[in-house]
């Protein structure tokens, strides 16, 4: 009998099966988060232990040491094929967006100029619905128009797990492996799985990170979870959001939207 | 982690709520989270705000519609899924958009639910969107099903309209094979009747909206039912060839016999594969991703379905859907689309539009194209055998999803009544073929001709010289006397086997046949030599099986090398600049045979030897002094 986790997973597998039989070349933006990283463990588990494409990440330089630190030692433990882009600087982005808007729109940038450079078909992206109500009306193949950006107003229809894998040319489609996932079922599976993650979510003088992202835009909360099974216990009874210590989103009311729509993950 | 929410874990219920646009869909929604405690801190507060400094007056369902033009607009453009709890368990609610435009939108969100409500305005009553949708939850299976007649609050609480409304929906859905759990009076932007009990309608005695919620139960994955293992992919990452998969129904177990169809080869599970087990997998049941390996190399390919042998599913170039339409461009009789089906893909031709089916009346009208968002009975024409089942009997392979142009403009619940099953046709062939006792026997016919009929069945690459050693090896029988007819590609393919095409599906089925009529001419006496590469043990297998006694392998051994260098027809030169796409040796598999009866190596010996030692078998086998020792040790075979 399967349990819930294992229903996540199960389906978690046969959406990265279907991108892997269906789209090429296919690469993974891999952020080095949770979310990720659990994903990427997915990946493991789908190709019998290999990770048949690159992970990608859409570096700006201003992620934590802790960050970097974690990304060489898993390249180097489980054996995969990195790609770090970097991305162009703030000066170049949109003057008109709020400042951490701004600051998160480089990775947009980043991600247009390594599609260009690339050509990647799939992109394989970790987000989930619970994340935040734009990415809870995602689909899970989700196509994206040559300039990179959605048309959230004509998503194809997507039902019966029968996806949209045929586009036409200069265009590609973002691909939702997880997006059914609560951050709670990923807790849960980290603990399961025994899957490594960055030290900086676990609890320390009374602060951590409940979601990972550059240290100019992202701020730790207060939390005495200092193990996998506390934050669970913590993420039970939180009436806070997972993305509340994220300056972007909170900016403006439309400045996720703005940031969704022209092509961020 | 507490023990209920370890258990609720595994229980959640995705609940869809639809209905006619601004029936107050969304707003019962925002209602239920607020009333469940499942907000966020300072969501509402936000959103209060919001509004305040938009100056508009506060909705609950701003709550949920994320897309500024959603706000803007106070409409639901797409589907959107938000987590709550009850005291029992956790749900994921489904808000789907109401508008008549954002159909496909309602059914993306609407395809996920294990249940159900619908909301009703009780001053609007019944429309067309909250019919359209009744009719939608019947074409996608839904049986758990709620009615909210909303808006009580602007009906003064009246108990004689909420039973007309009632009445009215009750009419409709009866109509359609929907029978709701409870018809419950709500009104959402008031909270009552959600989730606790209103005092308001003291008449109303059935449950509230989140008690009747809390009745159903989440759909289970079909494990009951026989096993379908769709194949999605094979795997040769190392020496293991692993077909991968998700189970769509029923339970898979390691030494089962599978039968993968269209194709109808089996084999054996020698192992259930997944990465990082801690044990050795005995079995693995529906909703399960996992992989398989096989005793034998059979052609197994995406798109086959697994199951086992005595219930396989149907197999058909016919098929009938209840479909609804969401192209742009209206469907018509005549057009081809491609249909996917499980993993499975087919270009279809629409047969004939049987009815288009109003869903505002019910009423069945003849009309020669199906327009968007309308509901139609389909027949499809398919050039491929499609393996498929009725949706009342298998869901997960009892509908398709039709494509035009790379979108997908609409879906279909497969209804087989009245056409027929290949597979049982097939058999029953099989069945009436011994029905009948020939008065002659093939001993009357051996006597006749002086020798037994017989199959030598040559095997081998392109280019390993078998049509040439056919042809030299009835001539030299034909000199000694014998009744010899020579099968070849020249012969086959232009009449018995002129609708086959090169598909592995259909140059199994021309080996098929080829093995059928060498069987019957064999039966009437001849000596035929068969000239095909003929490249999996499988077909070659079941050649021999219908042929029975007299059935002769030849493999024509030589190298890749030398049959690339030879390379008669120029076809190597071909598959390898991409010209024809599956070429046996370059990009598909020649499996060589076990234990033929003969082998000659071509590239080894020469042509006059090789001739010699096929003849010599032949001569020492057919003839007819022979007779009654050759039959007693082969007629096991």
């Amino acid at each position: 009998m399967q349990d819930h986790l294992d229903e996540l997973e199960s389906k978690t597998i046969y959406i990265l099966r279907e991108a892997y039989n269906r789209i090429k070349p296919l690469g993974m933006l891999w952020s080095i988060g949770k979310d990720s990283t659990a994903l990427l463990w997915c990946i493991r588990k789908a190709f019998y232990g290999r990770i048949p494409f690159p992970m990608i990440q859409l570096d700006t330089g201003m992620e934590e040491d802790e960050v970097y630190a974690f990304r060489d030692q898993l390249v180097k433990d489980w054996g995969f094929e990195l790609i770090i882009e970097q991305c162009p600087p703030e000066a170049e982005m949109d003057q008109t967006l709020p400042p951490a808007t701004r600051a998160a729109a480089r990775k947009t940038e980043g991600l247009k100029n390594l599609l260009a450079r690339e050509k990647y078909k799939g992109v394989i992206v970790g987000i989930r619905r619970d994340e935040q109500s734009m990415r809870a009306k995602e689909r899970v193949f989700s196509p994206r128009r040559f300039d990179g950006t959605w048309d959230y107003k004509d998503q194809p229809a997507e039902f019966w797990d029968q996806y949209k894998t045929d586009f036409p040319e200069d265009t590609h489609v973002r691909i939702h492996p997880i997006l059914h996932w609560r951050e709670i079922d990923i807790w849960r599976y980290t603990q399961r799985e025994n899957i490594p993650i960055v030290p900086l979510y676990l609890s320390r003088g009374g602060m951590r990170f409940r979601s990972l992202g550059e240290k100019n835009i992202t701020f730790p909360i207060k939390s005495d979870a200092s193990t996998i099974e506390e934050i669970i216990a913590e993420l039970e009874t939180t009436k806070t959001s997972e993305r509340a210590g994220r300056s972007m989103d909170n900016e403006t009311e439309d400045s996720f939207e703005r940031l969704r729509q022209s092509g961020y993950m | 982690m507490t023990k209920l929410e370890q258990k609720a874990g595994a229980e959640k219920v995705g609940v869809v709520i639809v209905g006619h646009v601004d029936h107050g869909k969304s707003t019962l929604i925002g209602r239920l989270l607020n009333d469940t405690d499942s907000l966020m801190d300072g969501k509402l507060k936000e959103v209060q705000e919001s509004c305040k400094r938009r100056n508009v007056p506060f909705e609950w369902s701003f709550l949920l519609d994320a897309f500024q033009a959603e706000r803007d607009q106070a409409v639901t453009i797409d589907t959107t899924q938000i987590w709550f709890k009850s005291q029992k368990r956790p749900y994921v609610i489904i808000d789907a958009p109401g508008h008549r435009e954002f159909l496909k939108n309602m059914i993306s969100g609407a395809a996920f639910a294990d249940a159900a409500i619908l909301v009703v305005d009780a001053a609007e009553g019944v429309r067309e969107q909250t019919k359209r949708h009744a009719y939608i939850l019947h074409l996608l299976g839904l049986k758990q099903v709620v009615v909210a007649i909303n808006k009580m609050d602007a009906v003064a609480y009246d108990e004689k309209r909420f039973n007309e409304v009632k009445a009215e929906i009750t009419a409709y859905l009866s109509g359609i094979d929907v029978t709701p759990r409870q018809i419950i009076p709500i009104a959402a932007r008031e909270g009552d009747n959600i989730a606790k009990k209103s005092d308001k309608m003291p008449w109303y005695k059935g449950a509230s909206l989140l008690e009747q919620l809390d009745a159903f139960s989440p759909a289970a994955p079909p494990v009951e039912k026989p096993l379908r293992f769709p194949v999605q992919d094979v795997y040769r990452f190392d020496e293991r060839r692993i077909i991968v998969g998700r189970i769509a129904a029923g339970v898979l177990r390691k030494g089962d016999t599978l039968v993968f169809s269209p194709s109808s080869r089996s084999a054996k599970v020698v192992s259930i594969e997944k990465w990082n087990a801690a044990h050795d997998i005995l079995s693995a049941q529906a909703g399960e991703s996992v992989g398989i390996t096989l005793d034998q190399p059979i052609y197994a390919a995406r798109g086959d379905v697994a199951s086992h042998a005595d219930k396989a599913p149907m197999l058909t170039h016919d098929f009938r859907a209840n479909i609804f339409w969401l192209g742009k461009e209206p469907l018509r009789a005549g057009k081809r689309y491609k249909i996917k089906l499980a993993t499975s893909e087919a270009t279809v031709m629409v047969r004939s539009i049987d009815r288009v089916i109003d869903t505002g009346d019910l009423q069945r009208t003849e009309k020669d194209f199906v327009g968007v968002n309308e509901m139609a009975m389909v027949t499809f024409h398919s050039r491929e055998t499609v393996a498929l089942d009725p949706f009342a009997d298998n869901h997960e392979t009892g509908r398709a999803v039709i494509i035009e142009n790379q979108d997908v403009v609409g879906g279909g619940i497969i209804n087989m009544e009245g056409l027929a099953d290949l597979r049982q046709q097939r058999q029953a062939a099989q069945e009436n073929l011994h029905a009948v006792d020939h008065l002659l026997t093939r001993q009357d016919r051996a006597l006749r001709n002086g020798h037994r009929g017989m199959v030598v069945w040559l095997t081998g690459l392109s280019g390993a010289g078998k049509s040439t050693l056919a042809m030299r090896v009835e001539r030299a029988l034909h000199i000694k006397g014998m009744q010899t007819y020579v099968l070849d590609g020249d012969n086959v393919r232009r009449g018995l086997n002129a609708d086959l095409g090169f598909s592995a599906e259909d140059r199994s089925e021309n080996i098929r046949r080829i093995g059928e009529v060498a069987a019957l001419m064999a039966d009437a006496g001849l000596i035929v030599i068969t000239a095909f590469i003929s490249p999996f043990i499988v077909d070659r297998r079941a050649a021999r099986a219908a042929v029975k006694d007299g059935f002769h392998e030849v493999y024509v051994k030589a190298d890749l090398s030398t049959c690339e260098k030879r390379d008669p027809k120029g076809l190597y030169k071909k598959a390898r600049s991409g010209e024809i796409a599956e070429f046996t040796g370059i990009t598909s598999p020649y499996e060589p045979p076990e234990a033929p009866e003969i082998v000659v190596d071509t590239s080894a010996r020469g042509i006059d030897e090789c001739v010699g030692v096929i003849v010599e078998h032949v001569l020492e086998n057919a003839r007819a002094t022979t007779l009654e020792t050759r039959d007693e040790t082969r007629a096991e075979r």
